[in-house]
């Protein structure tokens, strides 16, 4: 079980008070009649489900009902950062490992 | 019975105490502080099991956790049964009944046993594949005869008459084994100030030390171990926690601590008493001291009873003044295997001889057992076991130095006990549990816990480390490093001293050859709780499985309730050799939650029988009761179904109700409808873009119906939203999906539009909602209040704030049956009287109460829907015949407005709903029934839609039913089957879901 720091409630949790409502910064499309089927479907349905570092959109729900990002690694469960919506990771996948020579990230 | 093996001093066991005990109905003698284990051995009990696969007769191996054979069935009782108790972990009580799990007809004469000894060909690994999947259909058949022959216990047939419970638990330092090192880390943080919790499987702390002889400042083990305890409970802030298991290391150090109270004291907890507590701990620091299990070695006939690990025998010796035998023979690749044989002597019986794998022996402990007279052989190894159900002998021969092949002729020597020891394995479970892969270290010959992202700190055995003083010091820098992590100030323990020992250096040895090959020696067993052999993990390597996570899963290796905690290093240094590789390359399989089994018991704790899941009641329950209605679970929440008269049957009372609201008037209580106030300057706004429909017109005082649709564009909640001032309204919601539609509010409020100003909060329990509906609805309504109610002054749609008996009210002018009615909202806590109020009132229109069936079936006479029986995420309005409901000239482009869309969505041909009124009248089609065009088409028939809704109408005299038709809305009048399966068919037409007052007459008078 997971001990999450609610950025708005500024404590430590337990995770049976969050709700994890998925990944996070996926921007709801600001003219969807705009988007073919292809663009709209990508925005409905299409999520990552990384190896690693992942950021998710969480709301303590039994708590103060607000919603918070944080990054998460998939692999250990490491809490890496917890941030306010709007704002921008500053744990990337980049950030920690190396990109190729390609310049693909690995 | 006399207990033969007990000695007359000496142990932890209190001889005035004597306790009585059954094993397969025989009655038994032990001792206060015995475990079931130790007392059976006591008494001479050589057979405690018939093995899995091959019904071999097994004994007692081990004194711990580790143990796979005595695996016994506890409880005097039916109610009482538990499976899957480990003998050496039971501590004995008065009156205890136990009987071994296998076996047919008894373990001592097995009828089963007659097809393990036909040899290993007939149960090769993966047997139960290659034999019994074919035909499929018949596997469950060979199931249920394979486990009535194999037997691993059983479930008790009647309810658990004991309490669980469970606590949740903060600490600073949570230090797991109370054996030296962990003695030492608590000791050292609670001096420090940190607030610790200690736990240990065993009745008492104390760990190894409990079982040793080793002095600890000149005295006893023990009395350290006694000082430190007691020290450690004047410590306000430290809690131990004996028989208590730390099962699961879960993420971000939490632990789960299975602590059995009562267990030790009787068949089922004494009167007032709690049988287990499940501790759920955070802990800032873990300090590991879990020690470490004696690895076996794996020769011929291995499983013969009187075959043991050697630190098992000491402690039954030392802790239990047992001795399980007369004639003992030591094989070890290492120092501390010799400790058995010292203690054996010291107990006045006969060690035959310690049989050392290495070729030169020369640490302390063999240097004592030399002086001692005992004879050692070395550079040779026991390679079989004569005996069937007891040791008799052994067959001892040279090895090379390699340990890998016989080079000397076989000596025979008679004994009735085999102790062995292959080295010790460090008990990494628990770190195994959060993710960390373990690592393999040569000079510990095995696998230490590996790189972890918890805060955690290892000390002791688990890091190879098994020289007491060493475990102590161990022990003493994991306390002050957790001082340090948690900003205390670091303390000082004067730690006590002990003798040092020469330790030299262990033998990698796992596997023992035979004169044979592997595949033709006697069985020479793996793991002895799932019957895999050596020879069983060489074929399903030859087989051509490489990984150890398929040589697992095709021999059963490590599968038992015990995980392998003795075999799995052996059936891996197996398994590499057979591949040609090392074990670090061949790689480990890793552990799972829980470490030992535990009773679902504790699982649940007190969240079973009435506590199984919270449970909602609206203000009114109470009458509801009174009234004798019958209940339905709509989410938590507790709703009247219906309330029969007596004599009624269901569809009489329906009958009833439904005639009392269309011909009068009827009374509902939905006040477990979701209720969310909505405010703020841009609220309007928000609903539009929430709702497929228009909001930017509804004026103060007015109410409309809305759809809620997902980015998809399928409809998942649906309600009627007030407008209560111009920046105030009040939405409700489906009475399952109120929790989620808020959520849903709210993600999209704080994520995507925070610009807007708005906001929400659930009302849902502030409010009591008492629907009257009917053609005499207003007048009852008027005679309780003083407001006019005439179709005038208050129209369809409209809701007024007024007084009901005496009592402010929300009254809505709203219909869900399709008749005059009136939802009075009050404040809850008002919400039982005015509900007797209106009760009192109606009698004079026979008001009838009535239940959420009668509910449904209204609605469906008026083809209104209920969000989640006739929609299932996969329907948009349109499909519903809903396209009144979706406004495309709002501005904003609305959720759901572009999943709607999408070229599937409008495509032709799309499930839509209809109505369905069957041939025969009196006919019921069943809900979720398959409609076909063509019923006597070849099969596979195409379905063309099914029933979501179905009822029959006494309002109409017919059935009625609601339900989908591809391109539905288009086949009006068309016939459509339903065949059912008994083979009868239901024909139905289709039309309009509307079947009652079309035109909607009835709810505007």
């Amino acid at each position: 079980m997971l001990h999450i720091y609610c950025p708005h409630c500024a404590e430590y949790r337990e995770e049976e008070e969050f709700h994890c409502a998925g990944q996070a910064h996926i921007a709801r499309p600001l003219d969807p009649e705009a988007c073919s089927d292809e663009e709209w479907g990508e925005y409905l349905f299409f999520r990552k489900n990384p190896r690693g570092l992942h950021h998710e959109l969480w709301v303590h729900a039994a708590g103060c009902r607000k919603f918070f990002n944080l990054t998460r690694d998939t692999q250990s469960y490491e809490i890496k950062e917890v941030y306010m919506i709007g704002e921008q990771p500053s744990v990337v996948a980049g950030s920690v490992q190396q990109t190729t020579a390609s310049g693909a990230k690995s | 019975m006399t207990q033969r093996n007990r000695l007359t001093s000496g142990g932890r066991i209190d001889r005035s105490t004597s306790l009585t005990f059954t094993y397969n109905g025989k009655s038994y003698q032990g001792y206060k502080g015995d475990t079931l284990a130790s007392a059976m051995l006591a008494n001479g009990i050589d057979v405690v099991a018939r093995s899995f696969k091959y019904s071999r007769p097994r004994g007692i191996v081990a004194a711990g956790a580790e143990e796979p054979n005595a695996v016994l069935q506890l409880g005097a009782t039916e109610a009482t049964q538990v499976p899957n108790v480990r003998a050496t972990q039971q501590e004995l009580f008065d009156g205890l009944v136990s009987s071994a799990t296998n076996g047919w007809p008894s373990v001592d004469t097995d009828v089963m046993g007659m097809i393990g000894k036909l040899g290993g060909k007939m149960m090769p690994p993966g047997f139960y594949y290659k034999t019994f999947m074919f035909p499929e259909s018949s596997w469950e058949t060979y199931e249920s005869m394979i486990r009535k022959a194999a037997g691993m216990g059983r479930a008790p047939r009647e309810t658990d008459p004991d309490t669980y419970d469970s606590i949740n638990q903060h600490c600073d330092v949570m230090v797991v084994g109370a054996g030296p090192a962990g003695l030492a880390a608590a000791l050292t943080a609670a001096r420090g100030g940190a607030r610790v919790i200690i736990a240990d499987e065993q009745n008492e702390l104390g760990g190894s030390l409990l079982n040793s002889v080793a002095l600890l400042d000149g005295k006893p083990a023990a009395d350290w171990v006694h000082d430190v305890v007691q020290e450690l409970g004047t410590f306000e802030d430290v809690t131990l926690l004996p028989r208590s298991t730390v099962n699961g290391y879960h993420d971000h150090n939490f632990l789960t601590i299975h602590e059995r109270q009562t267990d030790h004291l009787a068949d089922s907890a004494p009167a007032k008493m709690v049988r287990q507590r499940m501790h759920r701990v955070r802990a800032k620091w873990v300090v590991l001291a879990t020690g470490a299990h004696e690895r076996p070695l794996v020769y011929a006939n291995n499983d013969v009873p009187g075959c043991m690990i050697t630190g098992a025998v000491s402690a039954y010796i030392n802790r239990y003044g047992v001795v399980p035998g007369n004639d003992l023979v030591v094989m070890t690749t290492n120092d501390y295997g010799y400790q058995a044989a010292l203690d054996w002597a010291d107990a006045g019986r006969n060690v035959v001889a310690i049989v050392d794998t290495r070729s030169v022996a020369n640490g302390d402990r063999v240097e004592a057992a030399r002086q001692r007279g005992i004879n050692v052989i070395t550079g040779s190894a026991v390679i079989e076991v004569q005996g069937s159900k007891r040791v008799t002998g052994v067959s001892v021969a040279a090895l090379n130095s390699s340990g890998t092949q016989i080079v000397g002729s076989v000596t025979k020597l008679k004994a009735d006990t085999v102790a062995t020891s292959g080295g010790w394995s460090p008990v990494i479970h628990l770190s195994c549990h959060t993710g960390s892969r373990p690592v393999w270290s040569d000079s510990v010959v095995g696998f230490l816990p590996g790189p972890t992202v918890q805060r955690q700190l290892t000390a002791g055995g688990i890091n190879g480390q098994y020289e007491t003083a060493i475990a102590l010091q161990e022990g003493l820098d994991a306390g002050q490093q957790a001082l340090v992590k948690l900003g205390l100030a670091v303390v000082n323990v004067i730690l006590p001293k002990t003798k040092a020992l020469h330790v030299a250096a262990p033998m990698s040895l796992f596997h023992i050859p035979h004169l044979k090959p592997t595949s033709q020696a006697p069985k020479q067993f793996v793991d002895y709780q799932t019957d895999v052999t050596a020879a069983g993990i060489e074929i399903a390597c030859r087989e051509g499985f490489e990984a150890i996570e398929h040589v697992k899963r095709y021999t059963a290796m490590g599968f038992g309730t015990d995980q392998g905690k003795l075999g799995n290093i052996n059936g891996m240094a197996v398994a590499a050799k057979a591949l040609n590789k090392t074990i670090p390359e061949t790689g480990t399989t890793v552990f799972r939650p829980n470490y030992t089994p535990i009773a679902f018991g504790a699982i649940i704790g007190r969240h079973c029988g009435a506590l199984f899941e919270p449970e909602r009641y609206t203000a009114m329950h109470k009458w509801h009761v009174e009234q004798g209605a019958l209940f339905e679970d709509v989410g938590q929440w507790k709703r009247p179904w219906y309330f029969p008269k007596a004599g009624e049957t269901m569809q009489q009372t329906l009958n009833r109700e439904c005639l009392a609201v269309r011909n009068s008037v009827g009374i509902l209580d939905a006040s477990t409808l979701g209720k969310i106030d909505i405010q703020g300057k841009d609220a309007r706004e928000f609903l539009g873009r929430v709702y497929s429909n228009a909001w930017a017109k509804l004026a103060v005082g007015k109410c409309r119906y809305g759809l809620m649709c997902g980015e998809d564009g399928m409809v998942f909640d649906d309600g009627v939203t007030a407008c209560l001032g111009e920046n105030h309204f009040l939405m409700t919601t489906t009475t399952g999906g109120a929790a989620h539609v808020y959520e849903w509010l709210e993600i999209y409020h704080q994520t995507e539009w925070p610009e807007l100003e708005v906001y929400f909060n659930t009302v849902t329990d502030h409010w009591s909602t008492a629907t009257i509906t009917g053609p005499n609805s207003r007048k009852l309504l008027a005679e309780l209040t003083e407001s006019d109610v005439t179709n005038d002054d208050f129209r369809f749609m409209d809701w007024k704030q007024i007084t009901v008996a005496g009592v402010p009210a929300r009254v809505f002018r709203i219909s869900f049956t399709g008749e005059l009615s009136f939802e009075i909202n009050v404040q809850a806590n008002y919400g039982m009287y005015v509900w007797e109020k209106l009760i009192e009132a109606g009698k004079k229109y026979d008001l009838t109460p009535y239940g959420t069936e009668t509910m449904h079936i209204l609605r469906a006479e008026k083809g209104f829907i209920i969000a989640g029986q006739d929609t299932d995420g996969s329907v948009h309005p349109y499909d519903l015949g809903m396209g009144w409901c979706v406004s495309n000239q709002k501005p904003f482009s609305y959720i759901g407005k572009r999943g709607m869309n999408r070229s599937d969505c409008t495509r032709e041909n799309r499930k839509q709903l209809v109505g369905l009124k069957t041939k025969d009248p009196k006919q019921v089609i069943p809900e979720g029934s398959a409609a076909v065009l063509n019923p006597n088409a070849p099969k596979p028939l195409s379905i063309e839609g099914h029933i979501s809704s179905s009822y029959w109408s006494e309002s109409l005299g017919h059935s009625i039913a609601m339900g989908f038709i591809k391109g539905g809305l288009d086949k009006m009048g068309d016939t459509v089957y339903y065949p059912m399966a008994d083979g009868t068919v239901i024909e139905a037409e289709i039309c309009s879901p509307i079947f009652f007052d079309p035109k909607g007459e009835r709810q505007n008078v």
